[in-house]
């Protein structure tokens, strides 16, 4: 299984995940992968950088379970997930979700399904340094909702 | 005895990042919450006074969980990552 789900501080290169989910592959004719970025500007405030806690004794546990649902649900093949902690500025890389399939349907469905529950039952928590001082970030209702629509 | 952490927001707020909790188990999930507000009468508007979530043994869990002696518990704000 090249399955891969990782919480690391440092960076990643998104050409070595690819590269890994097409290595020794035949069998999949699909790949999609998502990417989530520190951007500038957040619920009001200008950021400048992010500090992102976890909960290490959960954090790969909760990651693991996201991902055996997905492939419950899914027909897809390979999955590699990895999320940043700690420290992290302006356009740095904070997580990267790929998954393969046979078909594109279910790795563009699974790849978002990964994300809309990863924003929700991953024990991660972040910390905006902003012009207007450290301010955590709120939950969203919107990313509830994401969640919720995969069980309608 | 039952080991129980903050995370984030609420780690900050309560000015500490554990407790050790005695307390008659089995037991639930609110059952820990309302003990901690018998001997931390202090901490009720900041527990109280937003959604928190709770995991038992490193899973994600509701109020009426069931805990039992020696289960790690762990108390957060909303989880925000990704």
């Amino acid at each position: 299984m090249a399955d891969l789900i990782k919480v690391q501080e440092a960076d990643f290169n998104i050409q070595d995940e690819y590269d890994a989910m097409r290595s020794d592959n035949q069998e999949d004719g699909a790949i999609v992968f998502f990417t989530g970025l520190v951007r500038d500007f957040n619920q009001g405030k200008d950021v400048t950088g992010l500090f992102l806690e976890h909960y290490p004794a959960m954090t790969e546990k909760a990651l693991g379970k996201i991902v055996e649902e997905a492939k419950e649900r899914w027909p897809i093949n390979r999955v590699r997930l990895i999320h940043r902690v700690g420290q992290l500025y302006l356009s740095d890389q904070i997580v990267f979700v790929a998954v393969s399939s046979k078909h594109r349907e279910a790795a563009f469905d699974a790849c978002r399904f990964i994300m809309d529950y990863l924003k929700n039952r991953a024990p991660f928590w972040k910390k905006e340094t902003t012009t207007q001082g450290d301010v955590w970030v709120e939950a969203l209702e919107k990313d509830q909702t994401a969640m919720e629509k995969w069980d309608k | 005895m039952i080991h129980v952490l903050f995370f984030a927001q609420l780690r900050e707020q309560l000015q500490t990042d554990q407790v050790q909790v005695s307390i008659d188990t089995p037991c639930t999930v609110q059952d820990i919450q309302d003990w901690m507000l018998t001997q931390h009468p202090e901490w009720k508007d900041v527990i109280e006074g937003r959604p928190l979530m709770a995991a038992v043994n490193q899973n994600m869990v509701s109020s009426d969980a069931t805990v039992n002696d020696s289960d790690e518990v762990a108390f957060f704000p909303p989880v925000t990552g990704g």
